[in-house]
């Protein structure tokens, strides 16, 4: 029990408010992951290959994704045998260990590369519908409460209104646009954002970008034409390059950090949507198999609902429960 | 973690049992379990997966597959029946109402597609049904939707119902089924805003509108990357407001789209529709058999022939097979050919289309660029008639002219002469070859999975 009680020390640190909003957030996605556990726990009273092949379906259910699961499912099978564990409970804090120690692996890496005194270019990237637009009115809330001199650059000038979305946030959090017309060259937009964050003197240039699937050559090449331009004109920007993903996406997740990767060398993951029941656990694999590691969440639509990402709270998240029990049997 | 279509997962079980006599039990058991890890990377939910693989072993067990010769590929084909039989036998059309106008709400999470989908089908149902539909902006929330599907209006040329963001979604959707009836519109088309199937209160907003407005359809717009989370939307919207259809949106992607049967199983409604990219026209009927073999990672040669059907001229085509025949292909045809394949979409998307594309050597990952073959066709088109037509009158110094009249090199004229001259020989030798064998046999009913 002794991890679960320096976890919770560590979090106890942390502001509550903080680990207020994370847990409620992902309440649901607690409820059911948690649920799930105690009962498997319950229902088996031995380690055996039924419990493994159940636990298996829980992690899978929470689209960790099959290679990571098999992966998880086997360390867990040595551990278990290692440790000649017999009694499901007792292999419970195995579980949470191996998870946390995946999250963990790359934690400090979850901060956003911010430069101080000079321009910080961020670019995001991602498939249609993932939220894009509505991170960087987030984010640019976030840094203009820092008191920050914040831009945004409209670079979807495909989609149909998307550069009127940009406008809104821009209005709600009181920070300019730099925009063309719909159907420019969306790299013509970031020469220009970039001349006006110099000229400006901004700290923060957000730079929105169209949703596009993974697979569209031509799409991706655009993308890097984009990037080449902002590196053309600041030589070490883009700073952070994040790829947004929506927690309710499933295995193809992977593709799309994969592919993204390679052609715009993402920096960082903002994982959105995920106050609903979708579970994330794609960032389990992502982190094993790419190590990119998570830096944002969001946590719903308000204009505060965007966390920095921080692995114990996600494991705090979704294991309270299971931390709390920890806690009646260690005052025992 | 590439993924592996089924038959290439089946390859290591089916190794095994090669060379003996019959297939166990055993056997069977760890083909399954190959079956149910496909099933999972494509996003099915366990679930579902589990149900299936119960069902699908009691047939392979009985007796199927054990007496069959090539166990692998009885397994494959009994999955695929199965798989197609769960999404529902056959396409299914959209509702119509006894008196018109026909009501329709598309409803969903956030950055589905809903209201690109909503242009979408008004567009579909203008075209294919002679409809005048009515679209109707009830997303109050997300900024710029209303203006996104007035955008589209635009584009469409086709009427956009708003009353801007400050008047209740229902109110829009009252006055808009009034405004239709008056105006004699036969279809109205409300786009709602995204939402949480877990908030109560958006999801009580729908309540309403569908309470005002009795639609004939209402519409779930899923993505199609969905993953195990599919079930919960799926059936948090179905119980709540009782859906009669599914639009699948982004099946352009790579996704195997397994949320495709886990929404079909858990709502039993079906599958209308298929968002398959970004432009206005590009939403297709949905078709199970072939989503059962995307699913499996089997290519999807039906659509493959469909598009080669729509979009090739017959006519052209007969006169390329005389040619063939004859062997007097020139450039000009060439040209021709490349632009009858570039009309039927992406390159890259006809090949994952073709079963067995990922496993030839070399197209794996393969990544075709467009723009090579626009180099191609600047290179054809700098030629002169006479050089299109006899290609043997291409000399050093004409090369170099083309080379720089295309703005290519010499080395990528070379490469093209010299692949014009191996199709030349390729297709001699094809011809030959059909002439000996006579007619070829069975299209896709004698169609042969490509790695047994």
């Amino acid at each position: 029990m002794s991890f679960f009680k320096k976890l919770k020390e560590r979090i106890t640190d942390q502001t509550d408010s903080v680990t207020e909003k994370f847990k409620d957030g992902l309440s649901k996605t607690r409820d059911s992951f948690v649920g799930a556990m105690n009962e498997l726990v319950k229902d088996y009273r031995t380690v055996d290959e039924e419990f493994f092949e159940e636990l298996e379906d829980i992690l899978i259910s929470a689209d960790v994704g099959v290679h990571t699961v098999m992966t998880l499912i086997d360390e867990l099978k040595d551990e278990a045998r290692r440790r000649n564990i017999k009694d499901a409970r007792d292999i419970q804090p195995v579980i949470s260990e191996k998870l946390a120690e995946l999250l963990q692996k790359s934690e400090e890496e979850s901060k956003l590369n911010i430069k101080e005194n000079e321009l910080t270019v961020i670019l995001f990237v991602g498939v249609n519908g993932v939220g894009k637009t509505t991170t960087i009115g987030k984010l640019a809330h976030q840094f203009k409460q820092e008191g920050k001199n914040v831009l945004m650059a409209a670079g979807d000038t495909f989609r149909a209104g998307a550069i009127e979305q940009l406008e809104v946030w821009g209005e709600r959090v009181g920070v300019d646009v730099i925009k063309q017309q719909a159907g420019s060259d969306p790299a013509a937009v970031m020469f220009d954002a970039v001349q006006s964050a110099k000229s400006k003197k901004a700290d923060v240039l957000l730079c929105d970008t169209a949703g596009r699937l993974q697979n569209k050559v031509n799409l991706m090449k655009e993308l890097e034409k984009v990037k080449r331009v902002l590196t053309r004109e600041i030589p070490d920007a883009p700073h952070e390059v994040l790829l947004v993903l929506d927690a309710t996406t499933g295995q193809n997740a992977m593709s799309q950090a994969k592919t993204f990767g390679q052609a715009t060398d993402v920096s960082g993951i903002v994982l959105t949507k995920l106050d609903g029941t979708a579970k994330g656990g794609i960032v389990l694999a992502i982190r094993n198999e790419l190590d990119i590691p998570v830096k944002l969440v969001g946590l719903g639509e308000g204009m505060d609902d965007l966390q920095e990402f921080r692995a114990e709270q996600y494991v705090h998240g979704l294991f309270s429960e299971v931390l709390k029990e920890a806690d009646e049997a260690a005052e025992d | 973690m590439a993924f592996e279509g089924l038959a290439e997962r089946l390859q290591g079980t089916l190794k095994k049992i090669r060379g003996k006599g019959k297939v166990s039990e055993q056997d069977v058991k760890e083909m399954m379990r190959e079956v149910r890890l496909a099933l999972l990377e494509a996003d099915v939910n366990f679930k579902v997966v589990k149900k299936f693989i119960a069902d699908v072993k009691e047939r392979a067990i009985g007796q199927e597959v054990l007496d069959s010769l090539t166990p692998g590929q009885q397994v494959i084909k009994v999955v695929n029946e199965e798989l197609t039989k769960l999404m529902g036998g056959e396409q299914s059309k959209i509702a119509v109402a006894q008196k018109p106008p026909t009501v329709v709400m598309m409803v969903g999470l956030q950055g589905a597609g809903k209201t690109t989908t909503t242009g979408k089908l008004a567009n579909h149902l203008r075209k294919k049904h002679n409809r005048n539909p009515l679209m109707v902006a009830a997303d109050i929330y997300r900024p710029a939707a209303i203006k996104q599907l007035e955008t589209l209006g635009k584009q469409l040329d086709m009427p956009v119902f708003s009353l801007g963001d400050q008047v209740s979604p229902v109110e829009i959707a009252k006055q808009a089924l009034a405004k239709a009836k008056e105006e004699h519109h036969d279809y109205v088309l409300i786009d709602t805003a995204g939402r949480l199937h877990v908030d109560e209160e958006l999801m009580g907003e729908l309540d309403e509108i569908k309470e005002v407005t009795s639609p004939e359809e209402i519409l779930l717009v899923v993505d199609a990357m969905t993953g195990q989370d599919a079930v919960n939307v799926a059936q948090s919207f179905n119980e709540r407001l009782g859906i009669s259809g599914v639009v699948l949106t982004k099946l352009d992607g790579d996704t195997r789209g397994g949320a495709a049967i886990s929404v079909k199983s858990v709502t039993d409604t079906p599958i209308k529709f298929a968002g398959m990219g970004e432009k206005i026209d590009a939403l297709e009927p949905f078709h199970p058999e072939r989503m059962a073999s995307r699913i499996l990672g089997m290519g999807d040669v039906l659509t493959l022939i469909e598009k080669a059907q729509t979009n090739v001229d017959e006519e052209r085509a007969k006169e390329l097979e005389r040619k063939m025949r004859t062997n007097d292909l020139t450039f000009d045809d060439f040209l021709e050919q490349l632009s009858q394949v570039r009309n039927m979409g992406p390159l890259d998307e006809l090949l994952d289309m073709m079963p067995g594309a990922g496993k030839m050597k070399g197209l794996k990952n393969v990544q075709v660029d467009e723009k090579q073959i626009g180099h191609i066709e600047a290179i054809v088109k700098s030629m002169t008639k006479a050089e299109r037509d006899d290609p043997s009158l291409l000399n050093a110094s004409r090369r170099k002219r083309i080379a720089k009249g295309s703005g290519t090199s010499i080395q990528e004229v070379n490469r093209l002469i010299k692949q014009f001259h191996e199709m030349k020989k390729m297709m001699k030798q094809m011809s030959g070859m059909q002439k000996g064998k006579g007619k070829k046999k069975g299209g896709l009913g004698g169609m042969k999975f490509p790695f047994m």
